[in-house]
């Protein structure tokens, strides 16, 4: 546990200055200069070894340290706890360039490990790593049957061949195949006896040691494996442990290249054929070079490693193990059909049999994952087509294993990291987006990441508007899936939801089949096409938006909705894009209720909105009326009243693609139904745009105008943004400038006559330049001001002429509002 | 493409202590222990380092992947609604249920923090984190088998739940339980069996 106790001694050991550093060096240079190394010398090493780990900054050990550090490390007759705790400090401390250690002379494979760790940790400035290499394989080399366990050096090769894959030779690299060969197929089957050397108490016993079994107890049917188990081992049967463990690396690291390697094709084919005849193979397998010959037995040992893993383990950690190795058997089955595809066919026949028993297995839902990987890199060379596994997987997987964080991260890995192989498969993906999202619901902070990459793939101009909606209900799917794991029967000892939360309504009333309905709807598997209006299913599920991961769903939101139109924006047409932006307006005021969610969601929506009309200026003329009602709906600045004119945007999330000439003007941030209004309802982006359009959308914005600045219900509400006030008074004088009916009032405000908008200033007195004249503004709401709409089609060549005129003088006066909120 | 990858390991274990999300604002995310299979720079990188600057960008990877872990186990604490009294009080007594702890995985994009990909699982346990950093495309159920085992080896070894003991000064136990069942970085396909065979050996180095 840590405790404060621990929390002290870390600080201790971080404060420790240099001087008082100096003498504790000096006390350990004399506990290792003593003949006989006892706990004194254990307790300082460890403190040291604290001391240099607990700070990111370098540590200054004396040389005369450092050094018998070393020669402690690579004495012969020195315990291994201390060895560890040199070696640690050591590399603790690594890179360092005043090491001497070299491994040239070291015997016991064990201290030569130790060494190669602290070599391996230098970063190879010296090429440390070549040189543990080559001392490693002399000794792998020597054979001798008393010699050296070669048990500890396979991982230092593992390493070696990943940090630097050109260190060994190719004929050292055939020599080790030659020699995995060996101890993955031929280990003993006898189990080992009872262990001497390390036993305190233990003597060698007379009793004969039996044959090694499998996990469910049965006498093993054939070759060791790392699924056949006894009471004791040989090394030989250590040795292969050791070999299947770094079989798939050191598969890839000999054959890097795979099936383009001269001649290795034609050859393996031709003694591969023979061999699946054969299937002993051992006289046949004598004469493949060793490269083949280490495939043909891995591809023995995974065949039989699927076969053991149908036995019934007794113990638990043994299933764990079936797992685990079925997994690497289908990985390492991938390798070789890549690096050879004469393996294809038998390999083939054995994962198709295994999918089939796999299927149906919930508790190894996991290693589906694998199979499918294989399907997807094999299917066109075999003539197989993964549809089957892919539907299967994606279709039924996510909706009864979202909950389970590690198959969701690996499921969504899976999608993300196969992008490019699904190929004409890619559709059953995008049509499982509904089911794919049921694993970003319920697991959203370490998967939203995955899902920004994902989404663009997802995305088409057939699924995007019911992606959005997708996206949008998100939060709430979450709240559906919980109840959903409330509805069913408990799978785990532990509830898999909060349990503090207690929703008895909502339980009761899910059972309304109007509600039922929805439910399916929004707990679907593939996409359906249609969208449904889920109100009242907020309505139900509101008791849940509360809860923890509901709102932690919510906070993902909006970096998911900047991704999606991010995507979007690249295909969308005129048609998609006027779907799009209705979508945005109608939405905005039906979110799942969830604290903070709908602030969020309408920052992003109100900035990509802009983004959409930039894209298709025409689109404010387009969707005049819906926009018209839109603005007549606002009520307050508390609904949708941000969504209209947004203008703070978070720092963390990126600014849309501002319209070039708005950010000419260096206008940073934009109010922005209400800013889109005002720069693209002209007849310069659309000629369909109308006089009287611009009228009703002037007399609209007017009356939202008047309702901000003047109506507060009550004191505790917050007033109205001066930035939503700036912004709708910029865009009314520049609707003004539009319309020769009402640059009159324009007009008056311009000159210091009575403005078209007094009560402005009575709301911000020192935000707003024109004077307070209140009997206009008293004329204006009075008599609510008349437009002429004479001639809605009358804009003439002189008249667009007059507009432009006007407008370059808006700028000046927008800069300038928008300024003084700075 | 995961081929592409040419091996798969362990890049570094790590052990950290976890807050309990209300009380952030009581000490710092610490790393109690970390360990580093290589170093990560590849031979042929041209730039000159400072050997200081390496182990400094070691240190800070670390407790980077450190904090993300911390961050994503108390959200999901926080979201199955288990507070911090499940992550703080336990009798030190009972067999600590490791299949129902917090667990999960993340990933890690190229560059932020380690150059390469990577895969962070975790396993969080009482008050500490244990966490493996692995390749991009290591097999994700060993790993997590053998990060529970780890946690397992490691409750028991150095007795953890008492409160008395104290990891910091136990860096040779950690260090030879990892030297065995987790060589290099290098994760291993263990039963039952060879499990015990190498717990005994460990326990016949380390009387308790």
């Amino acid at each position: 546990m840590f405790t404060a106790g621990a929390e002290s001694l870390l600080h201790q050991a971080r404060d420790i200055r240099d001087e008082e550093l100096k003498k504790f060096c000096s006390r350990v240079v004399n506990l290792l200069q003593k003949d006989e190394l006892g706990p004194d010398a254990v307790d300082a090493l460890q403190r040291l070894f604290l001391i240099v780990s607990a700070t990111k900054y370098k540590r200054k050990l004396e040389d005369t340290c450092v050094h018998l550090l070393q020669a402690t490390l690579c004495s012969p007759k020195c315990p291994e706890q201390l060895q560890l705790l040199c070696a640690s400090i050591l590399r603790e401390t690594s890179p360092r360039d005043d090491l001497t250690l070299s491994c040239d002379h070291i015997q016991s494979t064990r201290q030569l490990s130790l060494v190669a760790s602290v070599l391996l940790a230098q970063g190879d400035p010296k090429g440390e790593v070549r040189s543990v290499g080559q001392r490693v394989f002399r000794i792998l080399e020597s054979r001798q049957p008393e010699g050296p366990s070669p048990r500890h050096l396979l991982p230092v090769v593992s390493k070696i061949t990943h940090l630097a894959p050109h260190t060994l030779h190719e004929d050292q690299t055939n020599q080790l195949s030659k020699r995995l060969v060996d101890w993955l197929r031929y280990a003993s089957v006898q189990q080992g006896v009872a262990h001497t050397s390390g036993g305190f108490f233990s003597t060698p016993r007379a009793r004969q040691p039996g044959p090694v079994t499998e996990v469910d107890g049965a006498v093993a049917t054939d070759f060791f494996t790392v699924l056949s188990t006894g009471q004791h081992f040989t090394e030989d049967q250590w040795l292969n442990v050791q070999a299947f463990s770094m079989l798939r690396a050191w598969l890839l690291h000999s054959d890097p290249e795979g099936p383009s390697a001269p001649d290795a094709d034609d050859r393996s084919e031709l003694e591969g054929s023979t061999l699946s005849v054969l299937s002993a193979g051992s006289t046949a397998g004598r004469l493949l070079p060793p490269r083949e010959r280490l495939r043909e037995k891995a591809f023995e040992y995974c065949q039989r490693l699927a076969e053991q893993s149908t036995r019934r383990a007794l113990r638990k950690g043994d299933s764990d193990l079936q797992k685990a190795c079925l997994v690497e058997a289908v990985l390492v089955l991938d390798v070789l059909c890549r690096q050879d595809p004469s393996f294809l066919y038998r390999t083939l026949s054995c994962l198709k049999a295994l999918h089939a028993r796999l299927c149906g297995d919930p508790a190894r839902v996991r290693t589906l994952l694998p199979i499918a990987q294989f399907f997807l890199n094999h299917g066109e060379a075999a003539a197989v087509d993964s549809e089957a596994v892919l539907r299967h997987l994606l279709t039924r997987t996510p909706s009864e294993f979202f909950h389970s964080p590690m198959l969701a991260f690996e499921l969504t890995c899976f999608c993300r990291d196969n992008l490019p192989l699904f190929g004409r498969n890619l559709d059953i993906l995008k049509r499982s987006f509904p089911n794919l999202f049921k694993l970003l619901a319920w697991n959203s902070p370490p998967l939203t990441a995955e899902f920004v990459a994902l989404l663009p793939s997802l995305v088409d101009a057939d699924t995007a508007v019911e992606v959005l909606h997708a996206l949008l209900d998100l939060p709430c799917l979450t709240a559906a899936l919980d109840l959903q794991l409330r509805l069913s029967p408990a799978t785990s000892e532990r509830p898999l939801w909060d349990p503090s939360l207690k929703i008895p309504s909502c339980l009761e009333a899910s059972r309304d089949p109007q509600f039922q309905g929805l439910l399916q709807y929004l707990l679907r598997a593939t996409a359906s096409g249609t969208t449904e209006r889920l109100g009242p299913l907020h309505r139900l599920l509101q008791p849940l938006a509360s809860c923890a991961r509901v709102v932690q769903c919510a906070q993902a939101v909006p970096t998911l909705l900047e991704a999606f139109f991010s995507a979007v924006t690249q295909f969308a047409d005129g048609a998609l894009t006027k779907q799009l932006a209705l979508l945005l307006l109608e939405r905005s005021d039906s979110l799942f209720q969830v604290p903070q969610y709908e602030a969020h969601v309408h920052r992003v929506l109100s900035s990509r909105f802009l983004a959409l009309c930039a894209l298709h200026p025409s689109l404010v003329v387009e969707l005049a009326k819906e926009l018209l009602e839109f603005v007549g709906s606002v009520s307050g600045i508390q609904g949708r009243g941000a969504m209209l004119a947004s203008v703070v945007r978070p720092a963390s999330l990126p600014a849309p693609p501002l319209p070039r000439r708005a950010a000419r003007r260096g206008l940073r941030s934009v109010p922005t139904q209400v800013w889109a209004i005002g720069e693209y309802l002209s007849v310069s982006w659309d000629r369909r745009c109308t006089v009287e359009q611009i009228n009703r959308f002037f007399e609209a914005l007017e009356a939202v105008l008047f309702e901000v600045t003047q109506s507060r219900p009550s004191a505790a509400l917050p007033r109205c943004p001066p930035q939503v006030v700036t912004v709708l008074m910029t865009t009314l004088t520049k609707l003004a400038s539009r319309s020769q009916d009402l640059i009159p009032r324009y007009g008056r405000g311009r000159t210091g006559k009575p403005a078209g908008f007094p009560w402005v200033r009575e709301w911000a007195p020192d935000a707003c330049p024109v004077p307070d004249v209140r009997s206009a503004g008293g004329r204006l709401l009075a008599s609510p001001p008349r437009f002429s709409s004479s001639s809605p089609t009358s804009w003439g060549p002189r008249s667009t002429c007059g507009a432009r005129l006007q407008r370059t003088r808006v700028p000046s006066s927008s800069g300038s509002l928008c300024s003084c909120r700075r | 493409m995961p081929s592409a990858c040419p091996g798969a390991m362990v890049h570094a274990f790590l052990i950290h202590n976890l807050r309990a999300p209300q009380a952030q604002d009581t000490g710092l995310c610490r790393v109690l222990y970390s360990c580093v299979f290589g170093a990560e720079n590849s031979p042929d990188d041209p730039r000159p380092h400072g050997a200081e600057r390496d182990r400094l960008l070691r240190k800070e990877q670390i407790l980077a992947v450190a904090r993300q872990v911390e961050s994503m186990c108390q959200l999901q604490q926080q979201a199955s609604g288990r507070t911090s009294v499940d992550l703080q009080l336990q009798s030190s007594d009972e067999p600590v249920p490791l299949h129902e702890a917090p667990h999960g995985a993340f990933r890690l994009a190229a560059g932020d923090p380690f150059q390469e990909p990577r895969t962070v699982v975790w396993l969080g346990v009482l008050s500490l984190g244990f966490v493996l950093v692995l390749d991009a495309h290591e097999n994700l159920l060993l790993a997590e088998s053998t990060l529970r085992l780890l946690a397992r080896l490691l409750l028991d070894h150095l007795r953890l739940l008492t409160p008395s003991t104290n990891l910091l000064l136990r860096a040779d136990r950690i260090e030879g339980i990892l030297a065995r069942f987790l060589p290099h970085g290098q994760l291993l396909f263990l039963n039952d069996q060879f499990v015990q065979g190498l717990e005994k050996e460990l326990s016949a180095s380390w009387p308790r």
